[in-house]
């Protein structure tokens, strides 16, 4: 297959084309905005809608309408453009609507900066909008990670009637890298729930997320979180590497998890027995793989471009029977390979 | 082998395109590459820089913070940025732009008048290439052949009568 030169939010813009996106609606935000403009050039030829709304809020109740007929559909935006659309998304999970959001994060709270950060972790796994739902968080590492998960992410979405979110960062969107685009399938399979017109042969649907009746929508969340029951069995993904044997498990994601792997393989070579655990899951969080690959490990060190979120899903998969400890960089900083390395030595000094 | 390049000069001198041509001829040598734009508060400042990786492994972190080799093409630029490049590496200066020298001597300087060349032959705007074909000859890490391919590669093909310019002043550089 040809190789392309790509950076990672075209490549990512152009793998969703592929992946049978026919709608995209976005407002521009730095560090994402090619994806609004590489599908402003080409959605049109391709078939699909693009369309600049005038605010994040109108972008994700487009998403809403588009996925209610049963168009694969996607917006993106980076960290505050997300809080944004948040309640669009609560709408958007409580009408059980599958549909493909893209944070490339940068650095917060509030406008923050504008370079990568990762800080955005809770709020994409943990409380994206009020109510009783999740997401299911992708986290890419690399160029080619952004066009195989988009194309997983809009499947897993449409099986399971869910949002799904790439969470990336602005290092993973500006930088180039050789990427490949896999052949996809377009067939897709019914949507028998979507608005499409009854042809006057069937009942009508409704798509609604309001629900008066409390025992309704108890009912409702209940029979989601059957759902997201299976899902958590099934849907985790992680790379384990060099673990075997390792005393030292650095966890790190998406951008950081390159550093964090840059710094193992040096502390290999000085004889430091260290591995890298990197969850492609946020949620469901890869907790069999987590316990997997820290079975010899007598410490555990969570690496994050933020002050530090993961980690507690770290020591949770972990129910701390391992100390982990934490280094981050935030505010849009990104750790250096040798950082991270003095923490590797730090944890194992003591022997 | 790791090769770690920062490219940085002023917004306009084609310094995010000298490295995506450095890029591309990585990707038909079929190795592992990276390229990251700055994209920060400092372009607004009229400053510009790149980090491009070529490496036969898979590559960690795609920003370079210490250098092998940095093209550099403004004094700002020269001064944020000399004093990072590792023991042994290689420095290509346009000396038009930057008249001073670098003190260190555990790395090997190269003064080329590259935008002084460029007026001089008739090649506004391209002291860039002509830069890159100095750090091509003395580094030898893509070959001319490969250069032309990356050319074909990054340049659109209505634009196609612009690979021989750029190779035309890659030769020049080289021959400095």
């Amino acid at each position: 297959m040809e190789r392309n030169l790509m950076k990672g939010n075209e490549a990512l813009a152009e793998a969703a084309m592929r992946a049978g996106c026919k709608c995209f609606f976005g407002y521009p935000i730095t560090p994402q905005t090619e994806i609004s403009a590489y599908l402003a050039k080409k959605m049109q030829a391709n078939g699909g809608v693009f369309l600049q709304a005038e605010s994040e809020i109108a972008a994700i109740n487009m998403v809403l309408g588009a996925s209610a007929t049963g168009t694969r559909c996607m917006t993106s935006s980076s960290s505050p453009g997300i809080s944004l659309k948040s309640e669009g998304i609560s709408y958007i999970a409580g009408s059980d609507l599958p549909c493909v959001i893209i944070n490339v994060e940068r650095g917060g709270p509030g406008l923050g900066g504008i370079q990568p950060s990762q800080s955005d972790y809770w709020q994409a796994t943990k409380a994206l909008g009020h109510g009783d739902f999740q997401l299911l968080v992708f986290a890419p590492a690399s160029v080619q990670e952004m066009v195989d998960m988009v194309v997983k992410a809009f499947d897993k979405a449409d099986e399971y009637r869910m949002p799904a979110m790439i969470l990336a960062d602005g290092l993973l969107g500006q930088m180039m890298e050789p990427v490949t685009f896999p052949e996809i399938s377009v067939e897709q399979k019914p949507k028998p729930w979507a608005c499409d017109g009854t042809k006057m042969k069937r009942k009508h649907n409704i798509i609604n997320s309001l629900y008066l009746q409390p025992e309704t929508l108890e009912n409702s969340n209940i029979s989601r979180y059957e759902r997201y029951k299976k899902i958590k069995e099934t849907e985790t993904d992680a790379e384990i590497y060099l673990c075997d044997d390792a005393e030292i498990v650095v966890t790190a994601f998406g951008a950081t998890a390159r550093v964090a792997k840059s710094a193992v393989n040096t502390a290999r070579e000085q004889g430091i027995k260290a591995g890298l655990f990197r969850p492609k899951t946020l949620w469901p969080f890869p907790v069999k793989e987590i316990n997997e690959a820290c079975k010899s490990a007598k410490n555990v060190l969570s690496v994050e471009m933020s002050m530090g979120q993961m980690i507690d899903d770290v020591k949770l998969a972990l129910e701390c029977r391992i100390p982990v400890s934490f280094f981050g960089r935030t505010g849009g900083v990104i750790p250096k390979p040798s950082e991270i390395l003095e923490e590797i030595k730090k944890l194992g000094g003591a022997e | 082998m790791l090769n770690e390049i920062i490219l940085a000069g002023f917004g306009g001198q084609g310094i995010l395109f000298a490295g995506k041509i450095l890029a591309y001829g990585g990707l038909m040598d079929n190795k592992e590459i990276s390229w990251l734009p700055s994209y920060g508060p400092e372009m607004r400042g009229g400053t510009a820089n790149c980090s491009v990786c070529i490496s036969d492994d898979p590559i960690g972190s795609p920003l370079v913070l210490e250098p092998n080799y940095l093209i550099v093409m403004n004094t700002p630029s020269f001064d944020k940025f000399i004093g990072s490049v590792q023991p042994g590496g290689k420095v290509f200066v346009d000396s038009t732009m930057i008249d001073k020298k670098s003190e260190r001597d555990d790395i090997e300087c190269f003064y080329v008048p590259a935008s002084q060349l460029a007026e001089e032959n008739k090649m506004s705007g391209m002291a860039n290439i002509i830069l890159l074909g100095k750090f091509i000859k003395e580094t030898g890490i893509i070959s001319i052949d490969t250069l032309h391919k990356a050319f074909e590669k990054a340049i659109p093909p209505k634009k196609a009568n612009l690979i021989d310019v750029n190779m035309r002043a890659i030769n020049i550089g080289g021959q400095v």
